[in-house]
């Protein structure tokens, strides 16, 4: 368990691992975002209530689910960076900042463009809404805390306990739906109940989630095997590299 | 298929520039997600390329004056 352990945190073995999980993850990730974005554009049936705004669905609701759990892994890599010192989880939490940023700003903003229709405004200052707001200031503010240290190994500290402190929003953006009755609509997809969507809009949307859950691994992986020839540019395995790709 | 024409499609009874916003907004930033890393990458390999020259230079150097010596 514990060799196992040293070879995760080691950056060569997860440069070679992910290298070969990319050669079969990618090509299905473009796969399935093609599908799942071609069903739900163009072969579900519109909303009986929404009409075709709805669409936006199979989009905001993959990536606002993953700006919450993108958070969880980055919190979890800041955990584990304080707690045992591993150099590639640093690296995974700085690489997540960046994801849930991007991610985190698609969520509101194809929510924003979805609400003209549906509610008649841009934007409410929602409870789910603010908070989502709140999250994107987490993710940027850890980017911009790393940056401001020049100190990098104090500034992965600083970042990951930010990223722990932070954690106290998923669970109140998850459960704002519900404390707060506004105009955002409460989730459409539940796991202890029947959910409130047709069989013929779900299956997109469920495609559309797994797709963006393996684009998400795809180019977190990138960003970080990136970030690790950076980092380990000294080593021998690092020049080697290079030298063959130059 | 549940629009008959493309025109209906791209359209969508009037939601359609919401709709098609959205998507190209999503598929900018996920292009951006991927292309970063790539750049990147390109920089170090370009920089290594460069510190590279500097030395092999520099080693020329030298051993033009250990001849001259």
């Amino acid at each position: 368990m514990w060799t196992f352990f040293h070879k995760l945190g080691s950056p060569k073995w997860f440069y070679d691992i992910s290298g070969k999980i990319l050669l079969w993850l990618a090509p299905i990730t473009a796969l399935l975002l093609i599908v799942g974005a071609v069903w739900g554009l163009f072969y579900a049936p519109p909303d009986f209530k929404q009409g075709n705004s709805y669409r936006i669905i199979y989009i905001h609701v993959p990536v606002a689910v993953l700006s919450l759990s993108g958070y969880y892994l980055m919190a979890i890599a800041g955990a584990i960076h304080l707690i045992w010192r591993m150099k590639l989880a640093d690296v995974a939490m700085r690489c997540a900042a960046r994801m849930g940023a991007g991610l985190t700003f698609l969520a509101l903003f194809t929510g924003a463009v979805w609400g003209k229709p549906t509610w008649g405004t841009y934007w409410v200052w929602d409870a789910r809404i603010t908070s989502e707001l709140v999250l994107l200031f987490l993710y940027m503010g850890i980017i911009a805390l790393y940056e401001a240290y020049d100190n990098k190994v104090a500034a992965s500290r600083a970042c990951a306990v930010l990223a722990l402190v932070g954690t106290v929003n998923i669970p109140i953006i998850y459960k704002s739906v519900d404390w707060w009755y506004s105009l955002h609509q409460p989730a459409t997809i539940k796991f202890t109940e029947k959910s409130t969507i047709d069989p013929s809009m779900f299956y997109p949307l469920l495609i559309m989630i797994i797709a963006f859950y393996c684009f998400y691994a795809v180019a977190l992986m990138m960003h970080m095997r990136s970030e690790v020839l950076v980092s380990e540019r000294k080593t021998r395995w690092v020049q080697e590299i290079l030298e063959k790709q130059s | 298929m549940y629009f008959t024409t493309l025109s209906d499609a791209l359209h969508m009874a009037g939601h359609g520039p919401y709709v098609w916003v959205s998507y190209a907004a999503t598929l900018l930033v996920m292009f951006v997600l991927i292309w970063w890393p790539i750049k990147q990458r390109r920089q170090l390999i370009e920089q290594q390329q460069r510190i590279q020259r500097i030395n092999a230079s520099s080693q020329g150097n030298s051993s033009l004056k250990d001849q001259e010596d």
